[in-house]
């Protein structure tokens, strides 16, 4: 019975010191580590605004609840989905590869090769009018080679457009 | 009574612009040239009409009007003089307002030229100016009046245009003020430069339909509007880059470019105006590329009416709320109209637009403006893009998503280094014919030098391969640019033996087109710097310190030295922080980040303190939604290596544009005289 005291004791200071290394093994993420995270999401309800530099209440405790996630172990990638989820995909700083946002990614490029595609054709049209009209031109000259006068006056027109 | 007046005369030029369309048209139908006459007469005295117009609503502004509820929600009492006056374009209604007005001064001075040799365009440049100006003043009249004052009613307070049955006049006394943001001198600039910019480029757009209704598809359009076109992309593009100095200076996110839609809106015509403005030289040297630009100057005229929509129509912050505004679906139509007519227009003149010249060679001069449409399109089909799919979205699956920089910045950086690659390859190319052989030789000596920099960027100790390639890119550029400055010079010098500073100044004056475009290369190499610097190196960190203590960022170190908060005359509260800032140990000086309060719009505002020099921006913040004493402050600070090379390159750009938009030197009159008559002996006189 007189050793309950002291065996209470030691229990005492053997669970505040593991509660002390717990602690210790999670110290608060600073404000770097949560704006890494929250510069890549979008405040939920301002237009256009990302996370770290939104100066809203609101945003103030959404970065407050990164750290606590963080706090937590979380990870990047964990806590973007979990804003994502509550909040809507809206938060998320490119719209996730997935269903109609797929047009995204595969309009701007598509429509990019299709052009290169269009011009591509075009010149090599170009190119051979160019080769048929040359033919042309050099049956053209052997017919007027005696009227140097008559290709002068065509070369001039021609640069007058 | 003075609002009637300016609502009065603002119908009045509505009802004469109306006029001036429908008379030119008549003209053309009856070929009668005084209706055409009387058109034009009509667009000239919109000029004075809508001067009024704007006279009487800065009138009211600048004498407390508040009665008028445009004043009262864009000034207030402790507004000093010029904020007033500025304030004429700080809101929708006035903003709209004063895109008439310079429009009303463009077209003015386009009806004053001599059009003795271009009468066939004449009434269709009044016809898409004024229903442009009709376009506008509609918005005013019906939706967004400037003039509408405050009622008081049995039912509460109302605004409208004319007396409610049973209605009082209202004067609160006082107005909310300009959102502070707003009171920057960036942002006081900022609308005018877009709008001039803007406007301006309604110019080309005019005579380009007046070309394919008539059929003249020549180049004659281009070159009465060239001058027109050059001062437009340059307000333009002064004003998209103080914009940029704006966000930089007053947005507190230590950056300049946010790929805000908004932003983007004001650039999209940007895109297609600098590809017409390279592309319409290839229709006047070879008669080249016609249809591309009829294209990308009815694309440009319709962005420019869509970026005004994005920023007034409330579209971007939901499609149903735009389909609900007032505004939204006007522009929409007028935007969905034009386009069709122009390009219906341009379909009908398709063949006529076909090149005079083929194309045979992929690295002829002219191809590689080719490309370099394709390349602008693309860039621009990003931008586009990605600003209208969350409203697809939105509208398609009710979910709103974001397309935020990640995208923007993925997609458009290898279009712009290939940009990089053409300034670089362009200037070297033949017209007709180059070869990769012939190519190579003219490249060989810039590339060996431009090789070097990023050598020297990597034996610095820097890996990014997007950062080397980007340096590698801008010394190519910089170095082919100056050595066809140098060539040209020097083959000047041996042939006329005239100093070589004379000869490059000659060579200049003889053509400011070219050596000027040469100049705004550079210059956007240089702002590229700043961009690859701030975009790739920016660093960051932000934490909470008592006074007397220190935040350190790479090699700098800043000590939270005091704070202090006092009241202003301006009807501010001030929280004033002062921090030494240590660079590598050294104490370089103090930076002075703020936080004002507005009392009247209850709006703070953090104002960075900024220690800048050619190296690198320490830009600190006060983080004003933590509490802020001399026990504890938040601070962010961000290191934006090389950012300032954006606002060189900005002001060596001015100066090329200047060069450029010079005309040339006059061609020297030469007297002839006529010899006296020898008299050959033995022949007849």
């Amino acid at each position: 019975m007189k050793r309950f005291p002291w065996v209470l004791l030691i229990a005492v200071l053997v669970l505040m010191g593991w509660v002390g290394k717990v602690n210790a093994q999670q110290p608060t993420p600073s404000d770097d580590e949560v704006n890494a995270i929250a510069s890549q999401l979008f405040c939920p309800v301002c237009e256009n605004t990302p996370l770290d530099v939104c100066p809203t209440q609101a945003c103030a405790q959404w970065r407050d609840e990164i750290r606590l996630r963080l706090a937590q172990g979380w990870n990047e990638d964990q806590i973007k989905d979990y804003f994502a989820k509550s909040y809507g995909i809206r938060v998320l700083a490119e719209p996730p590869r997935q269903g109609l946002n797929w047009l995204v990614y595969i309009v701007p490029p598509v429509a990019f090769i299709a052009g290169a595609f269009i011009l591509f054709r075009a010149f090599r049209s170009w190119r051979a009018l160019s080769k048929q009209s040359d033919g042309q031109e050099d049956l053209n000259i052997n017919q007027n080679e005696s009227d140097p006068y008559l290709e002068r006056l065509e070369k001039e027109l021609k640069e007058r457009g | 009574m003075l609002a009637d007046l300016g609502f009065g005369l603002m119908v009045l030029t509505f009802v004469t612009a109306i006029f001036s369309a429908v008379a030119a048209v008549v003209g053309v139908k009856k070929k009668d040239p005084r209706w055409i006459e009387s058109s034009r007469r009509g667009m000239i005295l919109q000029l004075p009409l809508v001067s009024l117009v704007v006279l009487v609503l800065l009138y009211l502004l600048v004498n407390n009007h508040y009665e008028v509820k445009y004043v009262y929600s864009v000034t207030s009492l402790s507004m000093p003089l010029y904020l007033k006056l500025t304030a004429l374009w700080g809101g929708q209604a006035g903003s709209l307002l004063f895109w008439a007005w310079l429009l009303s001064i463009f077209t003015t001075s386009v009806m004053l030229r001599n059009w003795e040799r271009d009468k066939e365009f004449l009434p269709w440049v009044v016809v898409v100016t004024s229903l442009t100006m009709v376009f506008f003043l509609s918005l005013n009249i019906f939706f967004e009046n400037p003039f509408i004052r405050w009622w008081s009613t049995i039912g509460g307070e109302t605004a409208a245009m004319f007396k409610p049955v049973g209605a009082v006049l209202i004067n609160p006394g006082d107005g909310t003020g300009l959102n502070p943001l707003l009171r920057h001198p960036g942002m006081i600039i900022h609308p005018p430069m877009l709008y001039l910019g803007f406007v301006a480029f309604i110019i080309p757009f005019a005579f380009a339909v007046a070309a394919l209704i008539t059929g003249r598809t020549d180049d004659r359009w281009i070159r009465i509007t060239r001058r027109w076109t050059l001062w437009a992309w340059l307000f333009l593009s002064i004003g998209l880059v103080l914009g940029a100095r704006w966000a930089y200076d007053v947005l507190g996110w230590g950056g300049y470019w946010g790929w805000d839609p908004v932003e983007i809106a004001a650039f999209m015509p940007w895109l297609t105006g600098t590809a017409f403005l390279h592309s319409v030289m290839i229709q006047e040297k070879r008669g080249m590329l016609k249809q591309w630009n009829m294209l990308l100057i009815i694309l440009t005229y319709d962005l420019v009416i869509f970026g005004t929509f994005l920023t007034r129509s409330g579209v971007l912050s939901s499609v149903h709320a735009f389909a609900q505004s007032a505004i939204g679906p006007m522009f929409f139509s007028f935007i969905g109209l034009t386009f069709i007519v122009s390009v219906g227009l341009l379909m009908h003149r398709w063949n006529e637009l076909k090149s005079e010249n083929p194309m045979t060679s992929v690295l002829s001069r002219e191809a590689l403006f080719l490309l370099n449409n394709l390349l602008f399109m693309g860039i621009l089909i990003v931008c586009f893009w990605g600003v209208i799919f969350p409203l697809i979205s939105e509208l398609a699956t009710g979910q709103k998503v974001t397309v935020g920089p990640p995208f923007y910045e993925r997609a458009t950086a290898p279009l712009f280094a290939s940009l990089m690659v053409l300034m670089a390859l362009a200037p070297l190319a033949a017209w007709g014919h180059s070869t990769i052989k012939t190519l190579g030789k003219a490249i060989w000596k810039p590339a060996l030098l431009a090789v070097v920099i990023p050598v020297v960027v990597l034996f610095a100790g820097i890996r990014n391969f997007a950062a080397l390639i980007g340096f590698f890119l801008v010394a190519l550029v910089i170095f082919v640019t100056i050595y066809e400055i140098w060539r040209g010079s020097m083959a000047r010098h041996k042939k006329h033996k005239e100093g070589l500073l004379t000869s490059l100044m000659k060579l200049v004056a003889r053509n400011r087109r070219r050596y000027g475009g040469y100049i705004i290369h550079i210059s956007m190499v240089l702002m590229a710097i700043g961009i690859l610097g701030i975009e790739i190196f920016q660093t960051q960190t932000q934490g909470t310190i008592p006074q007397g203590s220190s935040l350190t960022l790479d090699n700098y170190t800043v000590t939270f030295d005091s704070v202090a908060q006092f009241d202003t005359a301006g009807g501010r509260n001030v929280t004033r922080a002062v921090l030494s800032v240590y660079e590598d140990g050294k104490f370089v000086g103090q930076v002075f980040p703020r936080r004002d309060y507005y009392y009247e719009s209850q709006q703070p505002m953090t104002i960075p303190g900024l220690r800048s020099n050619l190296k690198d921006d320490l830009y600190v913040i006060l983080v004003d939604w933590q509490p802020i004493s001399a026990v504890g402050a938040t601070f962010k600070i961000y290191k934006n290596p090389l950012v300032n090379w954006l606002w060189i390159g900005a002001i060596v750009f001015i100066a090329g544009m200047f060069i450029a938009a010079w005309p040339d030197n006059k061609p020297i009159k030469q007297e002839i005289r006529r010899s006296r008559m020898v008299q050959v002996p033995g022949t007849v006189k």
